[in-house]
């Protein structure tokens, strides 16, 4: 469905993105995961069209995609969620929602119907008249995913929809992502949070400093000593081993 | 959008019209016929300013092209008063998707774009202060000719009534703009750019389509102040004056919202007279009270007269979209 070939950008002297390639299979969730600041939201901004890369190419359902405007990339189907929410604050939820569902739906009333619906399936009903402005983290998350979800896309980039949430939060919304899954919709998502990686993902990729040093099922990968290092630090992997991995 | 959505602009002709015919004096007669033409200049800013969240402070560039286009094609062509009037709309439209293109593709938003839109309409105001075709620094004048089709009438009820009508159908185009995609999409917009873009949304085309429609708004402003003076100038056409009030009757009335503008010019332009009045006409007294005005709009109710209405009203009413949104503004 997507994958990423070669990608690099550079900030002026910083390479934040360095020759990173992936590839997001249809039908599936794959993950993207790596330490603070590897770059893992630089490639998702490339990937959606938010960021022009220096080198490298983006294919999306077998097109080449790479200079192409977010706007279009939606068009094509494919949606994704930011990091830091960003809410329409001062429009209430359904019509936040309903902003996504005008890209298939030219009428108001049915934008609004669909918006209805989606809000339902995040778990939003009860919310749908209130401001954006005033909802918790774990709503904007929601209405993050609601929004992106109105689309109807084909591919959904989730950029840590899950941060900042409590366990029981996440508990909640781990089905709600499978079940968009199982109605065919490919994800590709950026995690911290290792239980819903292992939970959700069939494949992960480790991105540290910009490059990509592990990929695989999430269980291997988290046993990798590069990735290992990456997290905790050089020689970390070592000693855990020296330690029978009773530390860990 | 469906019939029922016209129904308040309907509703509100009606009382402008009956307003109007109801014998009123010459001066107030053309009181009302000025607060209409400062109304649709503001309901045009409010297109931009309102619902994009674009502060334009040079709508005298559409404004101005609308006055002088409309004289200029009857007194040198010979082209009767509607033409014109078309003619105005189109071209200030036109002269919005110029500036827009230029501004919108260079990404100009916030202060930038309020400097740059001043920048085009103090350029059009110097160019046309010398150029002959707009009549220098003397201006045009187009002689008195009584008759429908000149768009001139000896009784002016008739003139403040088609004001009144144009007021209605722009106060029409704003509803659909709350019932339409390409309205919800403005609004996404100026709540959230980089968000609304992710979703689909061709952010520069809405803004395109945006700034046209508002420059046509207020050109067809400045085609009815022409056509009611029979009379206009590099100042009058193109001058800060223009600019300054129709962001004034938007803000003061309620931005974003379908009557903000027409109540902002009502009460501002109201007050104005009532100060002029009772201070015996000290020239620009007016104006003190217009920035007193704003001043006072700004720091208590930052969401214009409109919101003030929902906040009174929000109280009773059951926990709709309308009490919560005050809440959170107040």
């Amino acid at each position: 469905m997507l994958s990423v070939d070669g990608l690099t950008k550079r900030f002026s002297g910083l390479v934040a993105v360095d020759d990173a390639s992936l590839a997001a299979p249809e039908g599936r969730i794959t993950g993207l995961i790596g330490p603070n600041g590897a770059g893992k939201t630089t490639l998702f901004a490339m990937a959606a069209g938010f960021l022009t890369p220096d080198a490298g190419t983006v294919t999306f359902a077998g097109e080449d995609v790479t200079a192409e405007p977010p706007h279009l990339r939606a068009r094509r189907g494919m949606a994704r969620t930011f990091q830091i929410v960003q809410p329409f604050a001062g429009l209430t939820v359904r019509e936040n929602i309903a902003v996504g569902a005008h890209l298939h739906h030219p009428s108001r009333a049915e934008a609004m119907e669909r918006a209805d619906a989606i809000g339902k399936r995040v778990g939003l009903a009860k919310d749908l008249d209130r401001a954006a402005a005033g909802l918790t983290v774990a709503g904007r998350k929601r209405l993050e995913l609601a929004r992106a979800l109105a689309t109807q896309p084909k591919l959904l980039l989730l950029d840590e929809v899950l941060a900042g949430l409590n366990p029981s939060e996440i508990r909640d919304i781990l089905p709600v992502i499978r079940a968009i899954r199982d109605e065919g919709v490919t994800i590709l998502m950026i995690e911290h949070i290792m239980q819903a990686v292992m939970n959700l993902c069939e494949h992960v990729y480790v991105l540290a400093q910009g490059k990509m040093i592990a990929e695989g099922p999430p269980i291997e990968v988290s046993r990798d000593p590069q990735v290992v290092e990456a997290y905790l630090g050089h020689g970390a992997a070592a000693r855990m081993q020296a330690a029978g991995g009773a530390d860990a | 959008m469906s019939a029922r959505d016209l129904l308040l602009p309907l509703i509100a002709v009606l009382v402008l019209a009956g307003l109007a015919f109801s014998g009123l004096s010459g001066t107030l007669l053309n009181l009302l016929i000025f607060m209409m033409i400062i109304s649709l200049a503001a309901q045009g800013w409010n297109i931009l300013g309102g619902f994009g969240g674009l502060s334009s402070f040079g709508h005298a560039a559409f404004f101005g092209t609308g006055a002088y286009t409309t004289l200029i094609l009857q007194t040198s062509l010979g082209v009767n008063a509607w033409a014109g009037l078309v003619a105005g709309v189109l071209l200030g439209a036109a002269v919005g998707a110029g500036i827009g293109f230029l501004s919108f593709r260079s990404g100009l938003k916030g202060s930038y774009f309020a400097l740059i839109t001043l920048a085009f309409a103090e350029v059009l105001r110097i160019a046309s202060n010398s150029a002959p075709i707009t009549g220098g620094a003397a201006g045009i004048l187009l002689p008195l000719d009584y008759g429908f089709l000149n768009l001139q009438f000896d009784d002016r009820r008739w003139f403040a009534l088609i004001a009144i009508l144009f007021v209605g159908a722009a106060l029409a185009l704003t509803r659909w703009l709350e019932r339409s995609r390409f309205g919800a999409y403005l609004i996404a917009i100026r709540e959230n750019e980089q968000a609304a873009q992710a979703l689909g949304v061709d952010v520069f085309r809405v803004k395109l389509g945006a700034i046209t429609l508002s420059a046509g708004c207020t050109a067809l402003a400045g085609v009815l102040y022409a056509q009611n003076y029979l009379f206009v100038d590099a100042h009058v056409a193109y001058g800060p004056w223009i600019s300054i009030e129709a962001l004034f009757a938007a803000i003061v009335g309620g931005l974003g919202t379908m009557f903000g503008p027409l109540v902002g010019a009502v009460a501002l332009l109201g007050l104005g007279e009532i100060t002029k009045m009772v201070s015996g006409g000290v020239p620009g007294v007016d104006l003190l009270v217009f920035g007193a005005i704003l001043i006072l709009t700004v720091a208590f109710v930052p969401g214009g007269l409109m919101s003030l209405r929902q906040r009174l009203t929000g109280r009773r009413r059951p926990r709709g979209e309308t009490a919560l949104r005050s809440e959170e503004g107040a």
